[in-house]
């Protein structure tokens, strides 16, 4: 974990979500990484480091918990979020091609952020909307019914 | 017992005045997947023009109706006239409907799928004659669409918690005896019988147990308990409440995706609902029986859906899965015995004690009893979520409720059980939807999941995608998961992308059986099962990927080629502009040619060539295609 750059973040929202559960043990510890991520958008490394000091639950439990489950990341996600769903009903439309798409428009690969912090490219097991597939959702919004030539005019429309 | 006891008769009374009110209602299907086709929308044009006319008129939104394909959909109630359901009803149509329908005389016919109480309206039918619901029985769902899911008294009025009073009444040992009578197995995928895991807890030394509420839906294509929970919440706690009670378990966890804001915030509703009825705390309506709740969220892994990794996430660790026994039922969460429940299982339960045994086991086969939600998805005509008695056959759900393929396509397999199921192939539609036969196929009935496959579906590519997603989604423990998805993987992507050899399936078999065979959870036992299948079902499309160089459905995309037809192309240049790589040049008016070189197989000019043109046509191996005729989707957007 790099700590360093980080160190001017400020630990009173952590402090905050810490005293609102007091004794917090190895059980707390999803729903505190799930607070911290509301409150700092990411974990911040140096925030998690303070989260152990305080807790007593050691960093290599806390980074292994963090690194497991898909939801948290360590790095900054971008303005927008794309969530483009890779389930079945999407694959057997051709959800792969809205995938590639993405990706060559905004020149990242999946899980990445482009380097204008303008967007985060994620995919997803499945957004649960079939009867849309091909889908794909930036922010709250969801496209159904994609092709790959839609990509850059709904991109476009999130600055 | 009192408090509940005048909430039943408020209920009652509110209810009635529901049903005959003097007002106009609309009763908007505003769960996650009406959200999604645009209801949040129409709400808020429904509202606005509510508010600026000054009309009379209610707005309740409701959970999901399952026919998700016509969303959004609205009940609409107009004082002295049945009540009728309208299906894409966006903005504009909702204000028509207002303004025509409610305050005129016309019953909008166009945008009308059916009559929802008894009564006569002009052109409209009765809905439930509507294709899609005319086969299914719809219990678990009952009252999915037509309650407000965020007023506990709605639930109440439809029977609600009569039957966890029941259980109090006749005991733990008499529910138990009823809910083995009803035959009732687990709907999270394997089957196990209910009472069976019960009565293991219940014979497990210790006074402390515990009750986990299993709604990590993770299978990609499924979201049947994300409907119930978002439609009927109180059915599936009512449940927890009867299970937890015939346990003599004093907590209860609801473990539900992260992913599924809607779904937990309708959750949390309805836990401090019950909590003001006296359903949930110390000593719960004067029985002794003391029991509370909490709802953990997920983060985000696909393994927490089994049962050693779950308790583990509750813990607060890495959701990784520990080798069984001791089973949970004996030593599961914090070392207590616990048992862990599908979100339909739970939903079972207050109709079987309420409506008993004998009536619950009327609908299925010899060894699967009730009914079953399913998503119906993929090449399907009528997209949703659907109920269907068990022992139905695939047939009678993909033809007559499904409404069968889109485009004349012809149908190729259809693939239950998420990643942890296998394709059945069209020849064997006259299988009907029970555990045994489906495991006899190869499959799983699994949590629900069913996608329709059609002829430009590659099985190659299907067992692929299924693999890739349980290599990703692989925890790590256990080497023949976490190895063992990973060969099998690098062999499917050889083959796809033709460099496959024909000693490859044999070996595909080989790794496929050891990880059946060796992987400690439910994850990596069942991860070969697409691959399982399709070979044995669909060698012949291996053996052409392999041997031709060619995938028959024209999917697989290093194996296909883009070419363009020089007499039917009249040089518009419509490829050449959408063409990512600028692969395609040529001059104006004059056909165009694609550089094999730099073409990336993304499609792009495939999709674009007008329809009148169909001058771009694909090669894989010797076999050749053109796009006679294309399918229209941009409706939505």
């Amino acid at each position: 974990m790099d700590f360093g750059k980080e160190g001017s973040l400020s630990i009173e929202p952590l402090d905050k979500i810490l005293a609102s559960v007091p004794n917090a043990g190895f059980g707390d510890l999803i729903p505190i990484l799930q607070k911290i991520q509301a409150a700092y958008g990411y974990l911040p490394p140096s925030v998690l480091m303070a989260a152990s000091s305080r807790t007593g639950i050691t960093a290599s439990r806390i980074y292994g918990v963090a690194t497991f489950y898909e939801q948290f990341h360590l790095e900054p996600h971008g303005r927008h979020t794309i969530k483009c769903c890779r389930g079945t009903a999407c694959h057997v439309r051709g959800g792969r091609n809205i995938i590639r798409a993405i990706s060559r428009t905004l020149g990242v690969e999946e899980s990445e952020t482009t380097e204008d912090m303008r967007f985060t490219f994620e995919t997803v097991a499945c957004l649960g909307t079939c009867f849309l597939a091909p889908v794909m959702m930036v922010n709250n919004d969801y496209y159904g019914h994609m092709t790959s030539n839609k990509v850059k005019d709904i991109l476009e429309r999130y600055s | 017992m009192t408090s509940l006891q005048e909430a039943f008769t408020k209920a009652r009374i509110q209810w009635d005045k529901l049903q005959d009110s003097k007002v106009p209602i609309f009763f908007v299907g505003a769960a996650t997947c009406g959200r999604a086709a645009g209801a949040s929308e129409m709400l808020e044009r429904l509202r606005g023009y509510i508010k600026a006319k000054s009309v009379d008129a209610l707005v309740i939104e409701v959970g999901c109706l399952g026919l998700c394909y016509l969303e959004p959909l609205v009940i609409v109630h107009k004082p002295g006239a049945p009540r009728v359901c309208y299906g894409n009803v966006g903005p504009d149509e909702i204000i028509a409907i207002l303004e025509n329908h409610v305050l005129g005389n016309d019953p909008c016919a166009q945008w009308a799928l059916g009559k929802v109480t008894a009564g006569e309206l002009e052109g409209i039918g009765d809905f439930n004659e509507h294709p899609m619901l005319r086969r299914q029985v719809r219990r678990i769902l009952r009252n999915c669409g037509l309650i407000d899911p965020e007023n506990s008294y709605h639930y109440l009025a439809r029977d609600g918690y009569r039957g966890f009073l029941k259980a109090l009444e006749i005991g733990p040992g008499k529910t138990l005896e009823e809910v083995k009578a009803s035959g009732l197995r687990g709907r999270g995928g394997a089957g196990f019988p209910t009472w069976r895991k019960w009565q293991f807890c219940r014979n497990a030394p210790g006074e402390t147990k515990y009750l986990i509420c299993n709604a990590d839906e993770g299978d990609p294509g499924a979201f049947m308990n994300r409907s119930l929970i978002e439609g009927d919440p109180h059915a599936v706690l009512e449940g927890v409440l009867i299970a937890g009670f015939t346990l003599g378990a004093s907590q209860g966890y609801i473990y539900c995706r992260a992913e599924y804001p809607l779904a937990i915030h309708r959750l949390e509703l309805a836990i401090g609902q019950m909590r003001e009825l006296g359903l949930l705390g110390e000593n719960i309506q004067a029985s002794g029986f003391s029991f509370d709740l909490t709802i953990k969220k997920g983060a985000g892994a696909f393994v927490c859906g089994e049962e050693t990794a779950l308790i583990a996430s509750i813990e607060g660790g890495r959701g990784m899965p520990r080798p069984r026994p001791p089973f949970p039922a004996e030593s599961g969460l914090w070392g207590k015995p616990t048992v862990i429940q599908n979100v339909e299982s739970l939903g079972n339960l207050p109709l079987i004690l309420n409506n008993g045994a004998k009536w619950y086991a009327q609908y299925g086969s010899e060894s699967s009893k009730g009914t079953k939600t399913f998503a119906l998805a993929g090449k399907v005509e009528r997209t949703g979520l659907v109920e269907v008695p068990l022992g139905i056959t695939l047939k009678d759900v993909i033809y007559d409720i499904g409404g069968g393929i889109p485009s004349d396509k012809v149908l190729k397999a259809v693939q239950t059980g998420g990643p942890s199921g296998g394709c059945i192939p069209a020849e064997k539609m006259d299988l009907t939807v029970d555990y045994e036969s489906l495991t006899e196929a190869g499959s799983i009935m699994g949590s629900g999941g069913m996608i329709v496959l059609d002829e430009d579906n590659c099985m190659v590519d299907i067992a692929k995608y299924f693999l890739s997603f349980t290599q990703e989604e692989s925890c790590g423990k256990c080497p023949p998961c976490r190895v063992g998805t990973r060969a099998m993987l690098s062999i499917l992507e050889r083959i796809s992308a033709g460099e496959g050899e024909m000693a490859d399936l044999d070996k595909l078999e080989t790794i496929a059986q050891t990880v059946k065979d060796g992987s400690l959870c439910g994850l990596g036992q069942t991860a070969p099962n697409p691959v399982l299948t399709t070979l044995r079902y669909f060698r012949k499309e291996y053996e052409d990927h392999i041997e031709k160089c060619r995938c028959p459905a024209f999917v697989c995309s290093q194996m296909i080629s883009y070419h363009i037809d020089r007499d039917r192309c009249t040089g518009c240049g419509a490829c050449a502009r959408i063409c990512p790589v600028k692969a395609i040049s040529g001059e104006a008016k004059k056909p165009h040619v694609i550089d094999q070189h730099v073409c990336i197989h993304c499609g792009a000019c495939l999709s674009t060539c007008p329809d009148v043109y169909a001058a771009v046509y694909r090669r894989s191996g010797e076999l050749t295609r053109y796009e006679a005729r294309r399918e229209k989707r941009d409706k939505t957007n």
